[in-house]
């Protein structure tokens, strides 16, 4: 039976580490650090976990502190945002290629420069190629709900990789919303315990991490490393799939929303999703054939999946919410437009990128993206593919 | 979907986002579907604020700011001078200002708004109950009062529960919100 309450993403987020009480939580106890520790802290000191809080003085330290506890065969994890997440950096690849299932929660923030602490996706879209298994959430719900399927995902054998669980930074972690928690008995045993088969000082099974690996043997650990990634898509709809039976709500790599017999489609991540949602029904209540789809998973990336869902569409816009410096469109257009490439019919596509350092994105603004998507098919010219939309000037970019 | 929506001005550290969040538990506790959340920027005290609430019977998936808001509460007088305050606000909506002026004193302030205003001198009823310069208690019982978005019995019920389990050791602490909260939603009604 589900509990009604409400609270930030952060608080959600939380809520699930206390309900699982993992083994370690390493983390840097200053900001960009999030609230996420600081609500554990509390946990901890009241004795409702017995979780080894470790304050360290630096987020490479942290995922440093979880690497060494994970390979001890502890559950560790850790949060943070932004600046903080880049500063793991060189240690979330060697947590992936070590093949640890570290879970990070992550509230998606803006990098510097300029300064900026808002919502966008820099931070996390810079950590695309680190290995980690990626999992956003549209709101608090997602979140939470996304937080409690993390560890199954990471600990499946064949898979053995972290996790980051994403949030959208102020939007969807510092915001309050209605939300309906599972019991912690509920949760726990959804999770389970984590034994591994492997662990450094295992006895009987003791296991070497970390180690040097010459030309003739690093391939073979990268194309391995590859191939869980891999094995994670099969492991994330198993543990969806459990998660709907248990507790009713349903999740895959993508939510496909009014797509049916749609002609124009967006791709979007996020708490975005939601407000472009609100447009979608307008424009439905008006008879236009539109739809979006709401990227959940974004390593692994489910292209073959997302190409047959967009086979049908005459257009597609991609919103991008970091911006790639690749001149060519952000990452998730990088993604949708290599993923359709084969298709023998394929849709019109292009890329917009917006919301950067925290920018609003409206109900407004899709409907400005469908009426753009609609003059592509009308004039049957595609015309730039890489815009920016949501500037200052208000300039109709998309018109 | 009916949402309510409704934006907060405050200044840094008077408490427009806790004032906020109190709403959404109230209308939380009220069965309805809720979102609040602050516009976030340079955390300075003293700098304008804003804070936001949708209130719906449905969950709401819009997760932009609010343009066009029902109601408008602005928690510091002083911000009339240098904020929109209605900028967008709905004709057939309302705002609320802490001032100890009169509603019609501080319309030549407000760019020509067309709709209801109404004051509530919150830190004369905080200081009379509460014993210090609290504006929030005051506030949300006016916006509660004014837009109805909680049905106002019920919100002095839950009030009251929350109230006295927050402070079960305190019963003047209670006593005192609770005397707030009744006063000013009488003041607004004698505004209406």
């Amino acid at each position: 039976m589900s509990i009604r309450d409400r609270m930030s993403g952060n608080e959600a987020i939380a809520t699930a580490m206390r309900q699982i009480n993992p083994d370690v939580f390493a983390m840097f106890p200053i900001t960009p650090s999030t609230e996420i520790p600081q609500y554990f802290a509390k946990y901890v000191a009241d004795g409702k976990v017995d979780t080894e809080f470790i304050c360290v003085e630096s987020e490479h330290s942290s995922m440093s502190a979880c690497i060494g506890a994970e390979a001890a065969g502890c559950r560790a994890i850790t949060a943070t945002s932004s600046a903080g997440l880049s500063f793991m950096n060189e240690t979330l690849f060697v947590a992936a290629s070590a093949r640890l299932p570290i879970v990070l929660a992550v509230a998606c923030r803006a990098l510097t420069g300029p300064i900026n602490i808002n919502h966008d996706y820099s931070d996390s879209m810079a950590e695309r190629d680190s290995g980690f298994i990626q999992i956003y959430a549209e709101n608090n719900q997602e979140a939470y709900d996304n937080y409690l399927q993390a560890h199954r995902i990471a600990e499946t054998a064949d898979v053995r990789l972290p996790v980051m669980i994403c949030e959208d930074g102020f939007i969807t972690s510092h915001a309050l919303e209605n939300i309906e928690l599972e019991s912690d008995e509920d949760v726990k045993a959804f999770v389970g315990e984590y034994n591994p088969e492997n662990y450094l000082l295992k006895e009987e099974n003791p296991l070497a991490v970390g180690p040097y690996g010459v030309s003739g043997y690093y391939m073979e650990a990268r194309v391995a490393q590859a191939e869980a990634m891999k094995n994670a898509k099969r492991a994330i709809l198993d543990v969806a799939a459990d998660f709907e039976k248990t507790f009713g709500r349903k999740y895959g790599f993508f939510e496909e929303y009014k797509m049916e017999d749609a002609e124009l489609a967006i791709v979007i991540m996020g708490s975005s999703a939601g407000t472009a949602k609100a447009a979608v029904d307008e424009l439905r209540e008006a008879g236009q054939k539109v739809g979006l789809i709401k990227v959940r998973v974004f390593r692994p990336f489910p292209g073959e999946e997302l190409a047959k869902a967009l086979s049908h569409v005459k257009a597609v816009a991609v919103m991008d919410k970091s911006e790639g410096f690749s001149a060519n469109g952000g990452p998730l257009f990088a993604e949708t437009a290599s993923a359709c490439i084969n298709l023998s019919e394929r849709p019109k596509m292009i890329d917009i990128v917006y919301g950067l350092g925290g920018r609003d994105f409206t109900v407004a603004h899709t409907k400005r993206v469908f009426k753009h998507l609609e003059k592509i098919v009308a004039t049957g010219e595609v015309g730039e593919t890489y815009i920016h939309l949501g500037q200052r000037d208000d300039r109709e970019e998309v018109l | 979907m009916n949402i309510m929506e409704i934006r907060w001005h405050g200044r840094g550290g008077q408490g427009a986002k806790t004032a906020s969040l109190l709403l959404a538990d109230a209308a939380f506790m009220a069965g309805k579907f809720v979102q609040s959340f602050p516009e976030y920027g340079p955390e300075r005290s003293g700098a304008p604020i804003t804070a936001y609430n949708r209130i719906s019977d449905e969950r709401c998936s819009i997760h932009s700011n609010i343009y066009e808001p029902d109601y408008v509460v602005v928690v510091d007088e002083t911000l009339l001078e240098s904020v929109d305050v209605t900028a967008g606000l709905k004709k057939d909506g309302a705002i609320v200002i802490n001032s100890a002026k009169s509603g019609e004193e501080l319309r030549p302030l407000l760019n020509g708004y067309q709709g209801k205003v109404y004051t509530i001198d919150a830190g004369t009823l905080s200081r009379k109950h509460l014993g210090n310069y609290f504006p929030n208690t005051p506030m949300l019982a006016a916006i509660v009062a004014i837009s109805e978005c909680v049905e106002p019995d019920a919100f002095m019920k839950d009030m009251e529960e929350a109230y006295s389990h927050k402070f079960a050791d305190k019963p003047q602490v209670v006593k005192g919100n609770l005397g707030c909260l009744e006063e000013t939603m009488q003041s607004v009604k004698a505004q209406m």
